[in-house]
């Protein structure tokens, strides 16, 4: 079921959700970490909430939440258009974290903040891990931020206890890999494909070979994303090891195409439907 | 401040607090790559030979250093005035400095292995510079641009068509050189195995601010000698238009460490500075990371980068150089800012007075001695920076006059 292991408890003292935790859960039940995306604030905030707590329903062991950027350079197609389109209704980090902050004892999984470089600058770095860390976040992705620009971030974040996420990619060198897996802190996020985020026909054949490399010098759990679509893909990277998965694109592309009103359902029927691909039930 | 040449950038790709590898992981290794094959690529006489080579007898190097006595006498009070030169890279092959770059880069590309290149273009000058390069080298060759560039440049998407260069439209936000830039960045993290980025300003992640500089960086030393041979001495003063601050980081380079020289980049104002539509990113941003760099930036209070408002498509971009803003910072050169109008007076004054049609772009450094000359000695040895020539510009600014008339 759910990681809402001591969840009323948790709520009570104000703790959040531990990313570390629910992957152990996850692991006792021989699943996948199934992580949905999604974009803050497309078509709107109370709507991301919705989808956010329909996601949990339905299953999600964690959800990322994107923070709209203005020029998302490792986004594809549907999530710059998300981005957007969150933009245009006037989403702003501060506004992200306050819908976070209002709802928090109705969120019992892990919520991990996806969002780029400029933003958090401008924001100033230690305003936003404690901000985020009021707001029950637990986690923080920052996409352009790589090793060497991360050495300031993540002794702040880990100070409000937000496990900073470091990527790896299919061009990384094994002994970068290592050295990116031994600071990332929740999880390492390996990104699947070489390119931008987006729906893909098939999962490249080296993603094995990736997982496997990647699981031997990582400390914390291994999460796929990038181009993870559908059931199929997921059942695939689990086989090959992967502890988490990451679905992005596709399901903000369903909440985009939902007739108004009906977006966190659809979120919650798709989420349904991948979560069987996650494992034992 | 630390002048020295070996310091800036730092191990790291800092300028002081600019710069940096604000980049998705994909493309670490490539940029990681670029750095040690440039590193390499300068050390070996055989590259150097063969780029000096090209230099000479392709792009037609070295561009004239040009007294501009007719301009030099508009500006003459009764005391005197200061003498202006013009540094003609507007001669070059193509017409504007950026195939400084763009060679130095296509040689780069084909000691790394890599066949395809890719590149983002404003004004059209950088991507026509680089659909030049690869067809002489036999290199496929995708530019990428914003569909109101394509529009304002149509000359210039012509002529890279005509070189064999597929031009991507870009659609999405403003649709200029900004959304080029991360467009073709996104093209290189998805192609980044065979496939060399050939960025044409002194911005993004490192190395690029530092290895376009130092093809550029041609421009200064050429000066340097020329000024030598003209009269005798270091220039008194430079002055070049900044959008990104290639041609401007080109020409300041040799000279950063002479501190007689004083060094001016003039940036696009738009409509005005205070009109909020503007490019005067120096003048008017604030710290933040565009394209993979730490720099001044214009963004609004959440972080979300502002369009870009200029006349010319070169400057109409919100992000600068890292290098500029370190020179800013430490206070070791000037940035000012004319506006559109500022700089259409000043293109049709220099055609009439010296038979040159600047780029818009370089006619923004021309305005800038309006303000700039009556201040200056008698005397005082002024070396402009002609970057390129304004064919590419006439339908843009008969358009305007025409309102105007």
């Amino acid at each position: 079921m759910l990681t809402l292991e001591g969840g009323s408890l948790e709520t009570e003292n104000l703790q959040r959700p531990s990313i570390s935790n629910s992957f152990n859960q996850v692991h006792q039940e021989g699943r996948i970490a199934l992580m949905p995306f999604l974009m803050a604030g497309d078509p709107d905030l109370e709507t991301s909430f919705d989808v956010i707590v329909n996601l949990q329903k339905e299953g999600a062991d964690m959800v990322e939440l994107g923070i709209p950027y203005s020029d998302p350079l490792a986004d594809g197609p549907v999530i710059q258009a998300a981005a957007a389109r969150s933009l245009k209704v006037g989403t702003t980090p501060m506004k992200v974290l306050d819908m976070l902050k209002k709802f928090r004892e109705r969120i019992n999984i892990p919520v991990i903040l996806f969002t780029y470089s400029n933003p958090l600058l401008s924001f100033g770095i230690e305003a936003f891990c404690e901000e985020a860390s009021e707001a029950g976040a637990s986690g923080l992705v920052v996409p352009d931020l790589p090793l060497e620009e991360a050495e300031k971030l993540s002794p702040i974040a880990a100070r409000n206890g937000i496990d900073l996420v470091l990527l790896v990619a299919p061009t990384t060198p094994k002994e970068r890999m290592k050295r990116i897996a031994e600071t990332s802190k929740g999880f390492t996020y390996l990104v699947s494909v070489t390119g931008v985020t987006g729906e893909r026909n098939a999962i490249e054949g080296r993603v094995q070979f990736l997982v496997e490399n990647l699981k031997e010098s990582s400390p914390v759990p291994v999460a796929v994303g990038f181009g993870i679509s559908d059931s199929n893909q997921i059942a695939k990277v689990r086989r090959w090891g992967a502890d988490g998965a990451i679905v992005g694109s596709a399901l903000v592309k369903r909440i985009s195409l939902a007739t108004k009103g009906n977006e966190a359902d659809e979120a919650g029927r798709f989420c349904r439907e991948l979560r069987k691909a996650t494992g034992h039930l | 401040m630390d002048l020295a040449f070996s310091a800036r950038p730092s191990a790291l790709g800092r300028f002081g607090q600019f710069g940096g590898q604000y980049v998705p992981e994909t493309l670490m290794p490539a940029l990681g790559e670029l750095e040690q094959a440039a590193a390499k690529a300068w050390k070996d006489k055989r590259f150097t030979e063969e780029l000096n080579h090209l230099l000479k007898t392709y792009v037609g190097r070295a561009t004239p250093l040009y007294e501009a006595k007719r301009l030099t006498e508009h500006y003459s009070r009764k005391e005197g005035g200061p003498r202006i030169w013009l540094k003609r890279e507007d001669l070059n092959h193509t017409g504007a400095h950026k195939i400084n770059n763009a060679l130095g880069q296509a040689l780069l590309a084909l000691r790394m292995g890599k066949n395809r290149i890719i590149a983002e273009t404003g004004a059209g000058q950088h991507g026509v510079a680089t659909a030049t390069v690869c067809a002489r080298f036999g290199l496929k060759c995708v530019i990428y641009m914003g569909e109101e560039d394509m529009r304002r440049q149509a000359l210039n998407v012509f002529r890279m068509k005509l070189l064999g260069a597929d031009v991507k439209p870009v659609l999405a936000g403003t649709a200029t050189l900004k959304d080029a830039t991360s467009e073709a960045i996104r093209d290189w993290v998805t192609n980044v195995e065979d496939t060399h980025y050939i960025l044409g300003s002194v911005a993004g992640p490192h190395p690029y601010p530092m290895l376009v500089r130092d093809f550029h960086a041609v421009i200064g030393h050429e000066t340097r000698k020329q000024c030598v041979e003209a009269f005798g001495g270091l220039p008194n003063v430079l002055i070049a238009c900044v959008g990104g601050g290639s041609n401007a980081m080109g020409l300041f380079h040799p000279f950063v460490e002479e501190k007689s020289v004083r060094m001016i980049g003039v940036e696009a104002a738009g409509e005005g500075v205070h009109t909020g539509h503007h490019a005067a990113t120096i003048t008017e941003g604030r710290i933040g990371v565009l394209h993979g760099a730490m720099s001044l930036l214009l963004q609004d209070q959440n972080g979300q980068v502002q369009e870009a408002h200029s006349i010319s498509a070169g400057l109409d971009y919100p992000g600068v150089g890292p290098e500029h803003s370190y020179l800013c910072e430490i206070g070791r050169a000037e940035y000012v800012a004319v506006t559109d109008q500022e700089a259409l007076n000043a293109l049709q004054l220099v055609s009439q007075l010296e038979g040159i049609i600047p780029a818009l772009e370089t006619a923004h450094a021309f305005a800038w001695l309006e303000k700039l000359c009556p201040t200056l000695d008698a005397g005082t040895e002024l070396v402009l920076n002609c970057s390129g020539r304004g064919d590419k510009d006439v339908s843009t600014v008969a358009e305007r006059l025409k309102s105007e008339l």
